[in-house]
């Protein structure tokens, strides 16, 4: 197929293709990382995460919208105030969400999974009621548009490299939070022991809100910053939770480290098939590969020893 | 077209003055219906649909729950509008049309449950509904089993005729065809990349697609053809792919949440659309809505129907839409074919002076709509529409310009020889 080409225009194609992995890898690291801590820290299976990241997309298209008509001049500048904004709504919503739901069902994780289902739903007809069932399109500021012209042959997307820096921006604070922070360790040492962390004088109901809410928050992050790269509609959550699962699920569930190695890995298959078969194909592979694997190590690449 | 002869959209002047008159005996013959020629129930409906002396029921089917809500919507939109015109009118035969709606929750086996309670509880003299075709093949065994009347509103992959659908939207050929001529022609294009998202309608139009280049067009060829996962938000692999073999024509039939994240991503991976080529059948005004105007302006597409039409039925149509369902939404192709579907089925239905199921399907051809808000349209042998093919321009404002159409209508054709 690369008979007719030539050896500079290859070389393009493979830098951006390669760019392409990588853009690829930073959106599937943001839509897991925030299910990554709730299912793994938590063991929570949350079926509304993406629900929680459109949440996120729709804070977004309410910000524009606000900055255009009232404060033009911010509108450049727009999506940093919308990203801390879907972080704060996603999480609210999410710390009302363990207080109302999920504490009542902690331990009974099959019950969780159908509750988060129904929750998923209820937040879709929402979304629908209050937002119209038509998509709505979320204004981007000009520069965020387009792309970064690196050679006369190689154009690189701004907004994902905007993901990336993101992601790399949120992994680094996510694990500071939860492995440097004294409020980290509470959070370990309730997931390691909830009795005697209690006995400690942990409050583990307080540390469980607010790590499910900051997962919460972060698909909200993750929502907003998405809103870039795919469309904003009551369902378009459901277009996410597949993949964030697999992402998740091939890690190790209790690993984050687990989860980015996943989502790399997932992320360089899936773009480098794509790219010398078709879509559809390239995915039946992924997911074939994927299955295949977690035959053989079903508690996913990365898992915490823990004993039996 | 003189407004004498026009059926359809009357000046709401007119239709003011016909309300009036309606009016006139209702006041004077209380009991009576309204107008003096309505003919006898007994005489028009002989198979127990619900028809009283005052009054007609028609079913809506459509999702305004699920997925497919976000299509949907524009249609029920359009239907309604069409009954409600109708009714000011003086309605079908004399008779208002009362509607009953049901949700088919973008969910197929719940389509043929709501299209049997529809047909069997409700009467229904006539259903306009279903949007996808997995939904109107759930329903189809049910139609014809309980012989009801569909007028189904979306462009299709043919392949399909039943005495029980009226199909108003275009059928594949009609719209692929002349669009790609169009493209060969006036642009010169001899390379195209076919893409779509994976399931039956993108695979069979891109099909006919394939057969029409390679085989009529001189000298033309494929470069590529792939599909992606219903869905889908990556498409950075692709569009590098697209950027190495360079084709003259991106031929898209992407749809959903997927066509947002293609045209997104198209323009962040510096694909200029006022310099490539990109051919769309798959983009009406209602997903400009969601991808944004900036993002696929320079984009053509390939319909029959844009909501710039600069004629007199559209010019009327655009602003009584807006008065019913706000100024801010769109019309789109498969909303306006929806909104035939009511119009087809009241012109049928007075001309076979009848109700019952089995007239209407033999009166239908032939049946001609001249205030078609995409100008005339006429109901083939096949239950198909004869209409015009259109090729517009898109704009950052979200609407299409016009730039090209098919001097005649098309003839729909959907069994093609040489195309399967």
């Amino acid at each position: 197929m690369f008979g007719d080409y030539s050896i500079s225009d290859l070389g393009a194609i493979l830098a951006m293709q390669g760019f392409a992995g990588l853009i690829l890898f930073s959106v599937y690291v943001l839509m897991a990382l925030g299910l990554a801590i709730i299912f793994g820290q938590m063991g929570v299976i949350n079926m509304a995460h993406g629900e929680f990241m459109i949440l996120g997309a729709y804070v977004t298209w309410m910000t524009s919208n606000a900055v255009q008509h009232t404060a033009p001049w911010l509108f450049p500048g727009y999506f940093f105030i919308a990203m801390i904004l879907a972080f704060i709504a996603s999480g609210a919503l999410g710390m009302l969400v363990e207080w109302a739901l999920i504490r009542h069902l902690y331990k009974r994780p099959l019950d969780t999974l159908l509750a988060t289902w129904g929750l998923s739903l209820i937040l879709q007809q929402a979304y629908r009621s209050i937002f119209g069932a038509r998509e709505v399109g979320v204004e981007l500021p000009e520069w965020m548009m387009g792309s970064w012209q690196a050679t006369d042959a190689i154009q690189i997307p701004i907004n994902g490299m905007f993901v990336m820096g993101l992601t790399i921006l949120i992994t680094i604070v996510v694990f500071y939070i939860l492995f440097w922070s004294s409020w980290g360790k509470q959070v370990r040492a309730v997931v390691q022991n909830r009795v005697m962390a209690g006995a400690v004088g942990i409050n583990t109901e307080k540390v469980d809100r607010y790590t499910f809410g900051l997962g919460c928050g972060i698909a909200g992050i993750a929502g907003s910053a998405f809103t870039m790269i795919g469309s904003t509609g009551p369902t378009a959550g459901q277009l996410y939770i597949v993949d964030t699962f697999l992402v998740v699920v091939f890690g190790g569930a209790a690993s984050l480290f687990g989860t980015i190695a996943s989502a790399f890995s997932i992320s360089q298959t899936q773009s480098t098939l794509e790219f010398f078969l078709s879509g559809s194909m390239a995915k039946v592979i992924t997911l074939l590969t994927i299955v295949a694997i977690l035959m053989v190590r079903p508690q996913g690449l990365f898992a915490l020893k823990v004993r039996k | 077209m003189s407004d004498e002869t026009k059926p359809g959209l009357k000046s709401p002047l007119r239709r003011k003055l016909l309300m009036g008159m309606a009016a006139l005996p209702a006041v004077s013959m209380l009991g009576r219906p309204a107008f003096a020629d309505v003919p006898a129930t007994s005489a028009v409906n002989t198979t127990g649909l619900a028809v009283t002396d005052s009054e007609v029921t028609v079913g809506i089917l459509h999702s305004v729950t699920g997925t497919m809500a976000i299509s949907e919507t524009g249609s029920v939109e359009a239907e309604k509008l069409a009954i409600e015109q109708i009714n000011a009118a003086g309605g079908v035969l004399g008779r208002k049309i009362k509607f009953i709606q049901e949700d088919g929750a973008s969910d197929w086996p719940t389509f043929a449950e709501k299209a049997k309670k529809l047909l069997v509880n409700d009467k229904c003299a006539a259903v306009m509904g279903c949007w996808t075709s997995a939904s109107r093949k759930a329903v189809l065994p049910v139609f014809e089993q309980y012989n009801g009347m569909l007028y189904y509103p979306t462009f299709y992959e043919g392949l399909e005729q039943s005495k029980n659908v009226i199909y108003t939207g275009q059928e594949a050929t009609q719209q692929i065809i002349a669009g790609l001529d169009w493209v060969n022609k006036t642009k010169g294009a001899k390379s195209f990349y076919l893409l779509g998202s994976d399931y039956i309608w993108p695979r069979t139009s891109n099909k006919i697609a394939r057969k029409h280049i390679e085989n009529h067009l001189q000298g033309c060829k494929v470069v590529g053809e792939e599909y992606f996962p219903l869905g889908s938000t990556q498409f950075n692999s692709v569009i590098n792919k697209i950027k190495l073999t360079k084709p003259d024509v991106i031929y898209a039939i992407i749809v959903g949440g997927s066509n947002v994240a293609f045209y997104k991503q198209l323009k962040a991976a510096g694909i200029d659309l006022s310099k490539q080529t990109l051919l769309t059948i798959s983009v009406t005004e209602d997903e400009i809505d969601g991808i944004g105007g900036e993002n696929i302006a320079g984009a053509y597409a390939c319909m029959k129907y844009f909501q710039s039409l600069d004629n007199p039925n559209n010019k009327t149509f655009v602003p009584a839409f807006k008065k019913m369902w706000g100024e801010k939404t769109v019309i789109g192709d498969v909303t306006q074919a929806a909104y035939l579907g009511p119009w087809l089925w009241k012109l049928t239905v007075e001309k076979a002076q009848s109700f019952d199921i089995d007239k209407i399907a033999a009166a239908s051809p032939g049946v001609e709509f001249k205030g078609a808000p995409e100008g005339y349209v006429r109901i083939h042998e096949n239950h198909h529409l004869w209409s015009k093919t259109r090729v517009g321009r898109a704009k950052a404002d979200g609407q299409y310009e016009l730039i090209y159409e098919t001097a005649d209508l098309v003839e729909p054709d959907p069994f093609p020889k040489g195309y399967q």
